[in-house]
């Protein structure tokens, strides 16, 4: 029997190319290719859409050292990173603290669950412009709130003052995206072995050594993975700045980070802070770079085993 | 699931989820309450429910703008690509999950790469392209894209899938004559459901709300998807409230809905996807 599968699996090896040339090409052409070309255009300069003079890393020189861009590109590297910062720590503590909750066993606890990913399914432009007119001092509910609860002094414009602004930005991409740990989180949490509770509950653990001993240490795997999902997220992150702050990152390039930096470089006209195709790629070069490291750096620390983790 | 031991306990529970419960739905219920208010009202009684429910807003924003077109565009984009997704990673998921060839751990591993690595990165190149192939401001110009974007997430769940489901099935269709293409489509496809549920909800809402590839490869009216006009017609009537709330409202409730309906499957095929990756 075996024989006679074998020697038709042969006579169909052709099936093997024709099942996987679709993907192999929409793949390649449209994801793979681009990246690389990209990268390539990173050492050419000139007018237009495609730049043909040769230039090495001239790009990246200026890239480093020449004002406007090295000002531009050190500003935005630095709003990313406390950008990053601040999301994930929403994201990671926000997200823990709301998915041990909700995976104890209680009427109601569905609900909760499921209302929490509502945000998530959002535009994030949609998003962006609804936390524009909450967060406005004139109109906006959020300085209502300090109002009634009588802490008028606390009334600002938080998308207008530089030190509030990216702070404001990061709660409402943590108020949007919290979904998203939760669901890791609690899928993780559920995973964990009922018994272990049980025998820790007859032990006499309380909720806080449960926590520290039986989740922290099963689900750290999914903190790296949070983590990074934020990391390439916040990195490449754009629409949420353009919706609130316009694609200048404004009060003053208070909240411009790399992915409108990129976006003015390569896509805008010259007078709007356009630097040409071949800056652009410069851009997006160096934010493969950093996402490359910074991946590879939170897989180690994380000791997340490849992309596949035991389930 | 462990239960709470202390009434002390789940009235904290309940209060804290409560409050969090109405951080994240009072900010888009106060978006479509609003969206049905006159712009008097919007300003007199910001958080009250409207006094009527007024579509004067709505009704307004479809008369100045195309809404009928935006939906279709996005609807058209949305169901190609899934679809497409669905059958090319499908496709390759059965070789790679079933065959011995050369090279097919670098394959997978190479599919796989795009999990990590940003699309949007690649934008320069892609613009390029799509103005080479007289696909730039089109929408087909998306559909490829957001297609080349679902494969690598396509095939790390189907891969997974198909390993699990058993040779004989296919080894006595085999030996029955069915061909390969044959034991794909009417053995393994009807199998794969579940998982092939869990893909197209994965790609859905990043696909639906993707606005960064609309926003440099669409250029004209009649191929604006929805949030390319939302942001086109924020920026335009921004000063007109009433106005303004209607667009968010008409850009968010056919996914609030979306999500509403089917938020079992939703959860059920996004932790399925979450547990994997």
């Amino acid at each position: 029997m075996a024989d006679v599968y074998l020697k038709k699996k042969k006579n169909k090896r052709y099936y093997i190319l024709i099942f996987l040339l679709p993907a192999i090409i929409i793949y390649t052409c449209f994801m793979a290719l681009p990246l690389f070309n990209s990268m390539i255009m990173s050492f050419f300069t000139g007018e237009g859409l495609i730049p043909n003079q040769f230039c090495g890393f001239e790009n990246y020189v200026r890239l480093f050292t020449k004002i406007p861009y090295k000002e531009r590109f050190f500003n935005a590297f630095w709003n990313n990173v406390k950008f990053f910062l601040m999301v994930v720590m929403i994201q990671n503590l926000g997200g823990l603290f709301i998915s041990i909750l909700v995976t104890r066993k209680f009427r109601g606890n569905t609900f909760f669950r499921r209302i929490t990913y509502l945000p998530t399914t959002l535009s994030v432009l949609v998003a962006g412009f609804l936390f524009c007119l909450i967060l406005n001092p004139i109109w906006g509910l959020f300085d209502k709130i300090f109002v009634v609860i009588g802490l008028e002094s606390w009334v600002r414009p938080w998308l207008g003052d530089p030190s509030t602004a990216l702070p404001a930005i990061s709660f409402v991409t943590g108020w949007q995206y919290l979904g998203i740990p939760i669901l890791f989180f609690t899928a993780a949490i559920d995973g964990i072995d009922k018994e272990i509770f049980e025998a820790a509950e007859i032990d006499g653990a309380g909720i806080w050594t449960t926590v520290k001993h039986i989740i922290l240490p099963l689900i750290t795997p999914v903190i790296g993975i949070i983590t990074i999902l934020t990391f390439v997220g916040n990195f490449t992150g754009f629409d949420i700045i353009y919706a609130i702050a316009g694609s200048t990152g404004a009060p003053g390039y208070a909240t411009d980070i790399f992915g409108t930096l990129f976006y003015r470089a390569a896509f805008a006209a010259k007078d709007r802070g356009g630097w040409g195709i071949g800056m652009g790629a410069t851009v997006a070069s160096i934010m493969f770079i950093i996402i490359f490291l910074g991946v590879m750096f939170f897989l180690f620390i994380f000791k997340v085993k490849g992309i596949r983790k035991k389930k | 699931m462990y239960r709470p031991k202390k009434i002390f306990t789940l009235a904290f529970l309940y209060i804290v989820l409560i409050n969090y419960t109405i951080i994240v739905i009072y900010p888009i219920f106060l978006m479509i309450q609003t969206a049905f208010k006159e712009n008097k009202e919007i300003f007199l009684n910001p958080y009250a429910l409207p006094q009527s429910w007024d579509f004067s807003n709505f009704i307004k924003l479809f008369k100045i703008s195309d809404y009928a077109v935006y939906f279709r565009n996005s609807i058209l984009v949305a169901v190609i690509s899934i679809f497409l997704i669905l059958v090319i990673s499908s496709l390759a998921s059965y070789v790679i999950a079933k065959y011995e060839f050369p090279l097919r751990n670098f394959l997978y591993i190479y599919f796989l790469a795009g999990l990590m690595i940003p699309i949007k990165l690649g934008t320069v190149n892609i613009l390029q392209i799509m103005v080479k192939l007289h696909f730039f401001d089109n929408i087909v110009s998306l559909i490829i894209v957001y297609i080349a974007m679902g494969i690598p997430i396509g095939i790390f769940i189907l891969t997974d899938f198909i390993r699990e489901i058993p040779e004989e099935l296919s080894n006595v269709a085999r030996i029955d004559g069915c061909s390969e293409p044959r034991i794909f489509f009417n053995i393994i496809i009807p199998l794969l459901r579940p998982a092939l549920a869990a893909v197209a909800i994965f790609n859905f809402v990043p696909i639906w709300n993707q606005f960064w590839f609309p926003l440099i490869l669409i250029r004209s009216n009649r191929m604006w998807t929805v949030p390319l006009a939302t942001a086109q017609l924020y920026g335009q009537y921004q000063t007109q409230y009433g106005l303004v709330f209607a667009i968010l409202a008409v850009a968010s409730l056919p996914v609030i809905v979306f999500y509403l309906i089917l938020s079992k499957q939703f959860v059920k095929g996004l932790s399925a996807g979450a547990l994997k990756g």
